[in-house]
């Protein structure tokens, strides 16, 4: 194993040019002289392609991809002394193209990251999360500065219903609007700010990201939002699942308080706010609003009926605002650059950005924040670089367990939170879950609906007992015994849910099998009447046969079989016993010459 | 930290820090390296990245001109373990870093003034 590898293009353009012959000798010998004989290795290679350029010969050095051109012998010295030694780069001679790094050399140059618009993730990756100066290096703390010395409650409030803001969480209701509701009666009874820090939805993470890479954003806020509606205590719910998240938050809360950005008399003004953080056990139900205030007041995390709302009697039953992570992260940049700047990003009923975590079946998967009604085709195609594997997009699912699918024929929908209730899916808290052609949309409705069951919390009946009967009614579908009936069964079942659960949990629990049963219809009546799965995935609608002709009776599915299900003599085309075939799949994968079929 | 430190009471202050830790970041003269640890990159493996880049900034004396940060998601998940160098007016991003990959970066692009190009997102395939 040498450390470099010398590359001289070999090609007949390059070797008709006087002086190609003498150019392995003279690195040989250069090298040699350098004492680098054991350490680089000089190869004559085949054409690098760049022949075009007339200025051959070319020479590679490996493995950082460096190509100079029109090298003579006696240049090879430098390159050896500069380069090989050194590690500098002859720049004279090196190929334009590798002299300044492609058009791609940070992130911000990518496809990836041009659409993307970062307001909420504005520090994320760019400072250090555990350090408050370099939050203060980035304006932070700047705007909690100016509503506790330049602004009234009122005006703070009004600044934040003029920006348009609405909730991140998943519902979008008009932060300032919420903030309003709960600002009466300042100083005389006590108050509550919470953060909803429980990211339950399979799939999402944009909140941990905030917390992890920007804590005093939401910190900032926090104390913004108590300023405003007169509290001076805040409680930070986070799921006991991020630790990261919660070992930054409590440093940051440290740090403020030792640089008295939170505590008694904040900015030296009669302002005063602690912030506390409350774990959360992972119960998905305690990322609603009222399950999640009860969990706080150390009881079982179970919803309670609104009205009254948390507004006029929340946390310990005092008036109480609770806005999610993503939500906060905009209020300080909203009071520094002012509501007409935040509302003039997005369209006008959904101001600013949002935050998408995606995943599923695309190239890029990570997190995006994009102007509010970017179509769903540029943050599937453009920022995610569209489907891998030659598949084609099939649905998007967004809104997680509570959310609608999005079919290929919308893929031009903006999303913004009209747009998206208008087609019956939903914003949701940001996971955004892409899926191709190889997915099976009954069963997705399926494995959502799995999840619902498992985290109802059993208070209300509709819930706990209408999400374990409408998972009968899909695996029955799934397993080939349903009956068209069942479809209009599915249908009244999760009407009758959505009017009579207590909480969102169990009111949006059917949106996805709804949904999925508005856009892919079809495939469920193929599930039904032909038993049989188009995507090729509910195990027990598929059968698996050897083609007799392919067959070459090698006895390698035979053998890979756990049943015993194939029979058949060597050299002879086997056949499966379907009655034993337990569908596992392992003789597809033994199999060299592609003669079982799975249908 | 070590410092003593005394509450801000004004945006002097405030902007004393500021204005400070805008220069610490943008050290003259140097870089600035910045390591994704958030959740996704730890998983990646970016912890070992870390502490080889730290080791080598101590090794070779380079703690005036370098300066080694963490940080936390910066929204490109896949290409975890990410290291970004941050000279004047430049941003370098490497992805997919292993011990071995970021001590030639800080050889080559750090010490020797040379970035590699095959590390950076651009020349990366999407995805592994």
């Amino acid at each position: 194993m040498y450390r470099s590898y010398v590359m001289i293009c070999g090609s007949e353009n390059c070797s008709s040019i006087p002086g190609h012959e003498h150019l392995y000798n003279e690195f040989q010998n250069q090298i040699k002289a350098a004492g680098l004989e054991k350490e680089v290795m000089v190869l004559t290679g085949s054409c690098l392609g760049i022949c075009h350029e007339g200025v051959g010969p070319n020479v590679a050095i490996f493995p950082e991809g460096s190509i100079y051109t029109g090298v003579k012998p006696e240049d090879v010295a430098e390159i050896v002394y500069e380069h090989l030694l050194k590690d500098n780069r002859v720049t004279r001679l090196l190929f334009d193209e590798t002299v300044t790094i492609g058009n791609a050399r940070s992130v911000e140059d990518t496809e990836f990251y041009k659409k993307q618009c970062r307001i909420a993730m504005r520090n994320c990756g760019i400072i250090d999360p555990k350090n408050i100066k370099e939050y203060i290096a980035k304006d932070g703390y700047q705007s909690l500065y100016k509503v506790l010395t330049e602004m009234t409650p009122d005006e703070v409030i009004d600044v934040v219903l003029a920006s348009g803001l609405r909730g991140r969480g998943g519902a979008g209701f008009p932060t300032g609007r919420k903030w309003k509701f709960a600002s009466g009666n300042r100083g005389k009874v006590q108050k509550y700010v919470c953060c909803n820090a429980d990211e339950g939805d399979p799939g999402a993470f944009m909140d941990r990201s905030v917390l992890e890479g920007d804590p005093h954003s939401v910190i900032e806020a926090m104390a913004i939002a108590a300023y405003a509606i007169g509290s001076d205590h805040g409680y930070v719910y986070v799921r006991a699942e991020y630790p990261e998240a919660v070992e930054h938050l409590e440093i940051a809360i440290a740090q403020a308080k030792e640089y008295g950005l939170l505590g008694k008399n904040i900015f030296g003004t009669e302002f005063n706010f602690e912030l506390e953080i409350k774990l959360g056990a992972g119960a998905f139900v305690c990322g609603e609003e009222t399950a999640l205030m009860t969990s706080i007041e150390g009881k079982r995390g179970e919803p309670r009926p609104r009205p009254p709302f948390p507004a006029s009697k929340g946390l310990f039953s005092v008036p109480t605002i609770l806005n999610n992570v993503e939500t906060y992260a905009n209020i300080p940049p909203i009071i520094l650059k002012g509501a007409e700047w935040f509302s003039s990003i997005g369209v006008p009923s959904s101001t600013g950005t949002k935050v998408f975590a995606l995943g599923g079946k695309i190239r890029n998967t990570g997190l995006v924040e994009v102007p509010m009604g970017t179509t769903l085709r540029t943050i599937v195609e453009d920022i995610g670089g569209g489907i891998p594997n030659g598949r084609s997009f099939k649905a998007a699912q967004t809104g997680g367990p509570s959310g609608g699918c999005i079919p290929a024929s919308l893929i031009d929908t903006p999303v913004d939170f009209d747009s998206l209730s208008k087609i019956g899916a939903m914003m949701g808290s940001g996971g955004l879950i892409v899926m191709d052609d190889s997915t099976c949309m009954v069963d997705i409705a399926k494995f959502f609906l799995e999840f619902i069951v498992e985290e109802s919390c059993g208070k209300c009946t509709p819930c706990r007992v209408g999400t374990k009967r409408l998972l009968e009614l899909l695996t029955k579908i799934t397993d080939g015994k349903g009956t068209m009936e069942d479809l209009n069964r599915i249908e009244e079942l999760a009407s009758f849910m959505k009017d009579n659960s207590l909480c969102a949990l169990g009111q949006t629990a059917a949106n996805p099998v709804l949904s999925t049963i508005k856009y892919f219809r079809d495939e469920y009546i193929e599930h039904i009447e032909n038993k049989h799965c188009p995507a090729g995935v509910c195990k027990n609608l598929l059968t698996y046969h050897i083609d007799p002709k392919l067959c070459r009776g090698c006895t390698a599915c035979a053998k890979a079989c756990p049943v015993h299900a194939i029979v058949g003599t060597v050299k002879n085309p086997h056949a499966i016993d379907t009655s034993k075939c337990i569908k596992c799949g392992s003789c597809i994968e033994k199999c060299r010459f592609g003669a079982i079929e799975r249908k | 930290m070590g410092e003593k430190i005394t509450k801000i009471q004004s945006l002097a202050e405030l902007n004393k820090i500021k204005e400070e830790e805008i220069r610490r970041m943008s050290i003259q003269d140097g870089v600035r390296i910045v390591v994704g640890l958030g959740t996704c990159g730890v998983a990646a493996g970016a912890q070992p990245v870390y502490d080889a880049i730290a080791e080598y900034i101590k090794e070779n004396g380079m703690q005036d001109r370098v300066l080694l940060e963490e940080t936390g998601c910066v929204g490109i998940c896949q290409y975890e373990p990410v290291v970004e160098v941050y000279e004047p007016n430049i941003r370098t991003t490497y992805v997919h870093m292993t011990v071995e990959s970021a001590l030639r970066v800080m050889k080559q692009h750090i010490q020797g003034g040379n970035p590699i190009a095959e590390f950076t997102i651009g020349s990366s395939k999407n995805g592994r």
